[in-house]
């Protein structure tokens, strides 16, 4: 399953390059075919030669998601794809690292490392599917299911409050904090643009359907005839207005968040860039049904990247010792003695 | 004093106030400095080793502190001690038993005077046994004044006092003279064992550059132990230890995780790979992050992970992006590595691990040594999922090991474990320092060649997959967990490929085999009544047991292995060269088991898990009891 033919800086790429010749093994239906043609149509965009494209996943039906993408791929295992990507960024920065994970990979078994890998900022972009269950293992409730969801694992619904997956980003300090949804594929090919261009983590929560466990989960607020009602477009300057027919805003009062009459007072402009974490968070607190579900970028602030400073130490640390250091001098340490 | 004596007669030695006291040579004798965490025994223990290293006597220490970092001062749980043997001739290990202890406090001396020699020098701060102190200790009379150390040559020095006096005059108050009365006992050994103290003295200088209070309060410590030694006649005589007889070279003194961490710096320069150390902290493995992280200057890339999960998966990460990708640990995060090392095997990627075994199980005694964790390396992952297993013998070998284990894991592209332990970890001893030309060639070169590339086309001598790294134009590929199809790397169910691929693992693991040299015998290579077979830090007490029954005419040999998977092609044929066969091991029989299937040879063990080294004598009564019958 090698690539075929040399590819190399400056050559034009298009949507067939990334395509494997691995048969797509998603149940028909399933959202995640939707988020796949996406990357692949934003991917030859991004002018990065291919060769330097990484796709690294954890365990899940979206953990299939590197043998579908031309690039270098790594499916590694259950929740551990932040952990494997920090490391193969650390070695080499030059590459454009691609985490793909799911609700139960990346938020249950492998929380911990996500939290890490967005607080120390590696220069990666994490696709995380949202679909509130698990779907490789048939069916089990996921960290994201709704409270009282009757699942396989759940026969009299489950006793856990779900975890909201861009609050942690949020809180964790993620760079770049951003959520779409597979429906939405012009908004999903803009994310992962903006994603892309972004220098640092750039996590991104997308809303999927799994067709066959937990089918039209978020139809409530995404469903086409519905989602100009109950959906709220983030737009970086603009006022956080929705609604089409009767637009409203969102207002604050005090810390929280409230619903207003389009143009208002106190009608919030959207600010991803500012430094302090709180407005984004209170926006990613907001859920239907009390108000409407914020899709697009939430958080997106400058921060030095973890592989930069890491480099950067070593960096100074030869450049201090006025060069590499000399391995038989380290080898001799500091005291030695000569027996003749 | 019993030390091992030398020929010589007595001779004259003038102290510094013109008296003369007999220096008496000996050849060997083994100090335990012990006192209360907080009382600075592992410094003092260091910077006697630091002076006796350049003076040029063999040496082996053994630092035994509790995992508490600081438990309730004076009882018996908070004691902390530092052991050092040194000698005239080549030893192999910190001595059986000390021959001279230095007890700061009563909970010291409860802990620690069963080891004392009989007839052993004792020297004691008679300051710290007050009513409250003997009790913590668990004493209910004063054992300085009931007659039950008439065994010992006890010596009373009222250390704390006579370092507060010290002290006051030159900083003009006593509140800084308990944390320097491990330096009055420190001056008392320097002159008891007729040593300089000038090294420490300028250790002192350099350490507290910053405050002249600190130098000057220190300096007067260490200095009015020494003075006091000489002058206040509580030695008869004071004793001197001839220069080992080394072979000539260059020689510093080094711990085996100082070692380690060296070799891994060299592995990475041998093999002109990026450096890649990830590691979470864990006792006894984290002196070699410490070790590690100060040394950007070589190029050496330090991540300190999340967790224990995180630090190998991170290093499968690396090593998938082309660096040299190591990590240490210990066993319960060798227990929590054990997914991500199947990885590697899977995707057959190099990943060194460096095993700082510790007694278990579960967090056990985390400061204490144990060999108990091979047969986790060798099959602690879930499926058939084979790795290498090289295992260090002494401090210095650490170092060789290794890069040993840099060589096995890029050559054949997998995992390699390199299992030392908290003895050899902490240990210290001199090591002859190499030249950069005996180091081996290992250099690696990735593949660049899009010609006839799959992800799992073979090397036809080693098995190995061709190591290919993002970045390289035309080599884009997947890999992962799951089973692949061999050449081509895609995922397959298919039965009779996963039987294939499952003894492909296996062989390439088999082949390291073909590229060891032959196996080394230390006695009769062409066989005998018992063989002495062992592995890692068992080393010097092995060595010396079997000296010393060799040296009583005993048909004893002793066969050391560095590699533990695979065993070296020759060991089934030397085991069958001997009568009998003992095996050594502080675990309750974990190589003894591997060989016996292997090679269904009767091998008998000795064993023992009490979180401590094998004394000489124990290997020794073994070998003896092992021989019984034979003949
Ligand atoms: S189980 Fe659900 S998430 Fe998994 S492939 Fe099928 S539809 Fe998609």
């Amino acid at each position: 399953m090698s690539g075929k033919g040399a590819h190399s800086e400056g050559e034009v790429l298009t949507k067939a390059d990334f395509i494997t010749d691995q048969v797509v093994r998603w149940c028909p239906g399933c959202g995640d075919y939707s988020i796949l043609a996406q990357v692949q149509k934003v991917l030859p965009t991004l002018g990065i030669p291919k060769e330097k494209i990484v796709f690294i996943s954890g365990i899940g039906c979206s953990s299939r998601f590197p043998y579908y993408v031309n690039t270098y791929g790594f499916h590694t295992i259950h929740g551990r794809a932040p952990a494997v990507a920090t490391g193969l960024k650390v070695a080499n920065p030059e590459l454009c690292v691609w985490v793909v994970t799911g609700d139960g990979d990346g938020l249950s078994i492998g929380g911990n490392h996500l939290i890490h890998v967005m607080r120390r900022n590696l220069d990666i972009n994490i696709l995380l599917f949202n679909n509130g269950v698990y779907g490789l293992t048939k069916g089990q409730y996921s960290p994201t299911s709704e409270f009282g969801k009757v699942t396989k694992s759940s026969p009299a619904g489950t006793i856990e409050s779900p975890v909201n997956p861009t609050s942690i980003a949020i809180a964790a300090e993620a760079s770049f904090v951003a959520r779409t949804a597979d429906v939405d594929p012009r908004h999903l090919a803009w994310t992962l643009e903006q994603a892309a261009a972004h220098k640092g983590t750039s996590f991104v929560e997308i809303l999927q359907n799994c067709i066959i466990f937990n089918d039209k989960t978020h139809d409530p607020f995404l469903a086409r005839s519905v989602r100009h009602d109950r959906v709220l477009y983030l737009e970086e300057g603009k006022p956080m207005l929705f609604g089409s027919e009767h637009p409203r805003g969102i207002a604050t009062e005090g810390f929280a968040p409230k619903i207003v009459e389009a143009n208002s007072s106190g009608m919030l402009v959207h600010e991803p860039g500012l430094q302090n974490p709180s407005q984004a968070y209170m926006l990613s607190q907001l859920t239907y049904p009390e108000f409407p579900v914020p899709l697009g970028v939430f958080r997106r602030v400058a921060r030095p990247t973890y592989e930069e400073l890491a480099h950067g130490q070593v960096d100074e640390a030869i450049h201090r010792a006025g060069g590499p250091g000399d391995l038989g001098q380290l080898i001799k340490g500091k005291s030695s003695w000569t027996v003749t | 004093m019993t030390p091992e004596r030398a020929a010589n007669r007595p001779m004259e030695h003038p102290t510094q106030d013109g008296k003369k006291l007999p220096v008496e040579p000996v050849d060997r004798v083994t100090i335990r400095f012990a006192g209360d965490s907080g009382d600075g025994m592992q410094l003092a223990g260091t910077q006697f080793t630091d002076t006796t290293a350049l003076l040029g006597n063999d040496l082996a220490t053994f630092p035994d502190y509790p995992a508490e970092i600081r438990a309730p001062a004076g009882t018996l749980a908070g004691v902390s001690a530092f052991q050092i043997s040194f000698s005239s001739y080549d030893i192999h290990t910190p001595g059986d038993q000390p021959s001279v202890l230095v007890a700061m406090n009563p909970a010291a001396l409860k802990v620690n005077l069963p080891d004392l020699e009989e007839g052993g020098i004792l020297l004691v701060d008679a300051d710290t046994f007050t009513q409250g102190n003997l009790s913590k200790a668990g004493y209910a009379k004063n054992p300085l004044t009931d007659g039950s150390l008439a065994g010992y040559r006890v010596i009373q020095v009222p250390i704390t006092r006579l370092t507060t006096n010290a002290v006051t005059e030159v900083s003009g108050g006593g509140s800084m003279a308990a944390q320097s009365r491990n330096l009055f006992s420190l001056g008392i050994m320097y002159w008891l064992f007729d040593r300089d103290p000038i090294h420490t003295i300028r250790w002192i200088e350099g350490k507290f550059k910053n405050n002249p209070d600190l130098v000057a309060v220190n300096r007067a410590a260490l200095q009015a132990g020494y003075n006091y030694a000489a002058t206040a006649e509580i030695f008869t005589s004071h004793y001197s230890i001839k220069k080992a007889a080394t072979p000539p070279g260059t020689y510093r003194k080094i711990s085996g995780n100082e070692a380690t961490a060296l070799g891994i710096i060299t592995a990475g320069k041998l093999t002109g790979l990026p450096l890649f150390y990830g590691a979470y902290p864990i006792t006894p493995a984290s002196d070699i992050l410490h070790a590690l992280a100060p040394l950007k200057n070589y190029g050496v890339l330090t991540f300190q992970a999340e967790d224990e999960i995180a630090a190998i998966t991170a290093c499968v990460g690396a090593s998938f992006g082309g660096a040299l990708a190591v990590c240490a640990t210990a066993g319960p995060g060798l227990a929590l590595k054990g997914e991500g090392i199947g990885l590697a095997v899977m995707v057959e990627l190099p990943v060194i691990i460096a095993m700082i075994q510790r007694s278990g199980p579960s967090t056990g005694m985390p400061t204490k040594s144990e060999q108990s964790d091979l047969l986790m390396a060798l099959y602690g992952r879930n499926g058939e999922a084979p790795a290498a297993v090289v295992a260090p013998s002494t401090p210095g070998d650490c170092f060789w090991t290794m890069i040993e284990a840099g060589r096995i894991a890029t050559t054949y592209m997998t995992p390699t474990f390199f299992l030392s332990d908290g003895y050899l970890g902490n240990g210290v001893e001199p090591w002859a320092i190499p030249s950069l030309e005996e180091l081996p060639d290992i250099r690696v070169t990735h593949r660049s060649d899009p010609e006839g590339y799959t992800p799992y086309v073979r090397d036809p001598r080693t098995l190995a997959r061709p190591w290919a790294i993002p970045g390289t134009p035309g080599l884009e590929h997947r890999i992962g967990g799951l089973e692949k199809n061999d050449i081509t790397g895609t995922v397959s169910y298919d039965p009779t490929n996963h039987q294939r691929m499952v003894d492909l693992r296996a062989q390439k693991i088999a082949r390291i085999a073909d590229s060891l040299p032959p196996s080394q015998v230390d006695g009769d290579s062409q066989g005998g009544d018992l063989l002495v077979v062992g592995w890692g830090s068992t080393y010097g007490a092995i060595t010396s047991a079997v000296e010393r029954a060799r040296s009583e005419g005993r048909s004893v040999s002793h066969l050391h292995l560095r590699h533990l998977n695979p065993l070296p092609r020759d060991v089934g044929e030397i085991l069958g060269r001997f009568d009998k066969v003992l095996v050594p091991e502080l675990n309750t029989g974990q190589l003894r088991m591997l060989l016996r299937a292997n090679y269904l040879v009767d091998a008998k063990g000795l064993n023992k898990v009490t979180g401590r080294p094998f004394m000489i004598r124990e290997v020794y009564r073994g070998i003896i009891s092992a021989l019984e019958g034979t003949r």
